[in-house]
């Protein structure tokens, strides 16, 4: 069982020759960015501040002070460096973590530009960002759990805007916030019952289950908000989750703030993500419900039931949605809109591939996009003439890169989307 | 030729006796065969259940089941019936007007009781389109899930020629501004099918993406550059006259010829699906890829070509509704038409004339529902509630077959839709 495990956690790390190639030159085409579009436009001798601190630290921490130009001739030369080391030998199963690193360059360069004579909160952009990063990973674990098993769930969307409806209303009428996430998990529950029931009982195509509950979830929640909650504010008044600073932990310079003065939603993402890490791959629960996924027949010929173990992996990731769904009302807002998921189950659908359907990839692509997120939230108090929707368009635009195999292609469950029928 | 030999992945058993037997018998036929059984019984368990979540909805109802049980039965059925005939009365007017104006002669009064009817067809047409390009999808076997992402593009290309090309005469004009929409729907088709074809990538994915950085791009070209100089609103000039779609009434009443260019464009699929090589290739790649491989036909050209008219189609259902309605591109403008055609398409079964009725029905639908939101207090939002549970029993018949007790069909007629799964080419 261990070697399986093992087996599947590399089973990536092969480079073809083309695909070290391609990558060489897609460092170098960082580099070359960094260069022409930041470094040609920065004026020497400016300094970029970054901020280091919030709330109470504010006083105690010195901003980051960087001469701009210099900072960004060095990533791009770093970046050159590693593209060209890239070309001539090849980093091997390492070549992700160049991408990863390359990447974060260029990511430090825009800043390190766009905040250049002028002064960037990084802990502020870095917290936003793991905020809003939150329920797109929760959603991607969502699509994880189901996936994995073998049933595709575009669902997730649908899932995450009744919980956080139905998390309001329950919250709001018991004026218990713990209630409102039990009632936003139980709602994902049952929408899960319906998409396994669909696609595992009467084999209905899972996009097109995915997309009833979708449709049902906009119309029912909008239906449901402008018949009541418009009409009757206390009944969309559940409060929110205080952020919650963890002691000692709390008061470690620049990370502290980043991660540990958040509200329950943040600690339980980390949680989660450990737990369903640990689960699928190192545990005997973990390999039968990727067996499903992966190969139901041989699964089943193993003693495997294929269908109560898919049924249980629908609701758990429905379980996963419906609480991330939770946060955009009781975790956020504090409050119900209309269709204010706006998309985000879709964005940890594609975080979910991005990530190589795993929760840590899933947790990282999650970051990018929330930090993306945060920062076209700024872009305009920065004075950047680049207009948010093109930073907004990130996520999307990432992942179809993902899956055409520009920068090696994920390992999707083999029997995704695919029915079992038993023999 | 060979139309009854085609291999037809919707409709197996119905085609070969077609031929010979009248209409009268292929209608009875098809009805015992429950092809067309199982739609209507979908309609109306959908509708029964609407019904049910008006009732438990309703304050009236419980205030009447806190009086009495009998007073809770008749405000139900009072909610219901106040519902369904603001419904029926918005949706298509009211019988016994109608006929007491066309026996007046006041034409205003006719145009009057008239209107709603028009009205439905106006808000059918879109979804004729959208209907179409999921429906054309579907037999190539593609899901093509970015229709309106492909309908904001279109709508989009059409809205700029709309207003930018102003001067040119209306016959040169009108058939610019479609053929922009169509070519804009069918670029952001064309990525999705040439990256299908060429990495693999699975189209629901990508179509998904495509919607939304559709909506994003129409957002920043509303906001920025397509913005209307004089407005604080993101929504773009108007369109010049020369480009609209020729209404036939004066305008309170919105009819315009969008809704007979949907019919032709319905017959036009239908013609290339059914009677056309390209069709036939279409279909059999989408019936089964391994066999038209092996006959030779080329996979990349029909799967690309396929998504593009697919997006041209949807692009049309834009231009529409920016041609022929609004007149100008604001960014609510789709009311959802890209993804309550996937459900339509499935209920018409992938087939053109299917497809021209699913959208009658979800057009009168949504059109009624805006008189029943005004007279009867019952959000706009219960249609969407409908088309979810009309696309649940179409989806699985199964459901519905319990319910009233059908026996299942013998042959292989389970026509729920299979398509590939994320893991395959």
């Amino acid at each position: 069982m261990a070697t399986a495990t093992a087996n599947t956690i590399t089973q990536t790390t092969y480079v073809s020759p083309t695909r070290q190639r391609v990558m060489g030159m897609v460092f170098l085409g960082f580099a070359v960015a960094i260069w022409v579009l930041f470094g040609r436009e920065t004026e020497p001798g400016v300094i970029t501040t970054f901020g280091m601190a919030v709330g109470a630290q504010a006083g105690s921490i010195e901003p980051l002070r960087l001469p701009s130009l210099a900072t960004l001739n060095i990533l791009a030369l770093a970046s050159a460096f590693v593209g060209a080391g890239q070309l001539a030998r090849g980093f091997g199963r390492y070549t992700n973590w160049m991408l990863a690193l390359v990447t974060g360059f260029f990511i430090f360069s825009f800043l390190t530009w766009a905040a250049a004579d002028k002064s960037l909160n990084l802990v502020g952009l870095l917290n936003t960002s793991l905020s809003r990063a939150v329920p797109i990973t929760l959603g991607a674990m969502s699509g994880i759990l189901c996936e994995r098993a073998g049933v595709v769930n575009i669902a997730i969307e649908g899932m995450m805007l009744f919980g956080a409806m139905s998390g309001t209303l329950v919250a709001s009428v018991t004026d218990n916030l713990w209630l409102g996430v039990l009632a936003a998990v139980i709602t994902g529950a049952l929408l899960a019952v319906v998409h396994a029931v669909f696609s595992i009982k009467y084999m209905v195509d899972q996009i097109v289950s995915g997309t009833v509950i979708n449709i049902f979830s906009v119309g029912m929640t909008s239906y449901i908000s402008s018949k009541f909650l418009q009409h009757y504010q206390e009944l969309n008044r559940p409060g929110t989750f205080r952020a919650f600073p963890i002691p000692v932990l709390a008061d470690i310079p620049v990370v502290g703030p980043i991660l540990f003065n958040n509200n329950m939603f943040v600690y339980a993402m980390f949680a989660f993500l450990i737990l369903l890490h640990v689960a699928l791959f190192y545990t005997r629960w973990g390999l039968r419900l990727r067996s499903v996924g992966e190969h139901p027949r041989a699964a089943d010929t193993l003693g495997i039931n294929v269908f109560r173990t898919r049924y249980m992996a629908v609701i758990l990731g429905g379980m996963m949605a419906g609480f991330g769904g939770a946060f955009f009302s009781l975790g956020s807002v504090g409050r119900f809109d209309e269709v204010m998921t706006a998309g985000r189950g879709f964005i940890g659908l594609a975080a979910m591939i991005f990530g190589n359907w795993t929760p840590f990839g899933a947790f990282g692509a999650g970051l990018l996009f929330g930090f993306a997120d945060s920062l076209q939230a700024r872009l305009a108090i920065l004075g950047i003439p680049i207009p948010s929707q093109f930073l907004l368009m990130v996520p999307y635009v990432a992942t179809m890169i993902v899956l055409a195999g520009v920068v090696g292609r994920g390992e999707m469950p083999a029997a995704d989307g695919q029915p079992y029928v038993k023999e | 030729m060979a139309e009854s030999k085609q291999p037809d992945t919707q409709a197996p058993a119905e085609k070969e006796p077609k031929k010979e037997q009248g209409f009268m018998r292929v209608f009875l036929q098809e009805l015992t065969s429950q092809s067309l059984l199982i739609p209507i019984l979908a309609i109306f368990t959908g509708l029964v259940l609407g019904a049910i979540i008006i009732i438990l909805t309703s304050e009236e109802v419980y205030a009447g089941f806190g009086k009495s049980f009998g007073a809770g039965l008749s405000a139900s059925w009072n909610a219901v019936r106040t519902a369904y005939n603001a419904l029926f009365t918005s949706a298509i007017g009211s019988p016994s007007r109608m006929i007491a104006a066309l026996q007046g002669d006041d034409a205003l009064e006719i145009r009057r009781t008239f209107n709603p009817i028009l009205e439905s067809l106006v808000a059918s047409t879109p979804y004729i389109f959208a209907g179409l390009a999921v429906a054309l999808g579907f037999r190539s076997g593609l899901f093509n899930i970015g229709v309106e992402g492909q309908l904001f593009i279109g709508a989009i290309f059409s809205a700029y020629v709309g207003y930018r090309f102003a001067g040119l005469p209306a016959f040169i004009h009108l058939p610019f501004a479609l053929l922009a929409g169509m070519l804009g729907g069918a670029l952001w088709g064309f990525i999705p099918g040439w990256l299908k074809a060429k990495t693999g990538g699975h189209e629901v994915i990508n179509t998904i993406m495509m919607n939304y950085i559709a909506f994003r791009l129409s957002e920043w070209l509303l906001m920025g550059p397509m913005k209307r100089p004089d407005s604080f609103n993101p929504v773009s000039p108007t369109i010049a006259d020369s480009a609209k779609l020729p209404s036939f009434f004066e305008p309170p009443i919105r009819f315009h010829a969008g809704f007979f260019l949907a019919l032709f464009v319905a017959w036009l699929v239908y013609w290339f699906l059914f009677k056309t090589k390209w069709g036939f290739e279409l279909r059999t790649v989408g019936a089964n890829r391994h066999a038209a491989r092996y006959a030779g036909m080329n996979i990349t050209v029909v799967t690309v070509a396929a998504m593009s008219l697919s997006g041209a189609l949807a692009g049309l259902a834009g231009a529409n509704e920016v041609l022929g309605v609004n007149y100008n591109l604001a960014l609510a403008f789709s009311a959802g038409y890209g993804f309550d055609a996937i459900a339509l398409a499935l209920l018409g079964k992938s087939h053109p004339l299917g497809v021209v009725l699913a959208a009658l029905l979800f057009g009168t639908l949504r059109s009624g529902a805006l008189g029943m939101q005004l007279t009867a207090g019952i959000p706009i939002d219960i249609i969407s509630v409908l088309q979810a549970f009309i696309l649940a029993f179409i989806a699985a018949p199964a459901i519905i077959r319990t319910i009233y007790r059908l026996r299942k069909p013998g042959t292989k007629e389970e026509d729920s839709l299979v398509l590939s799964g994320w893991g395959e080419g």
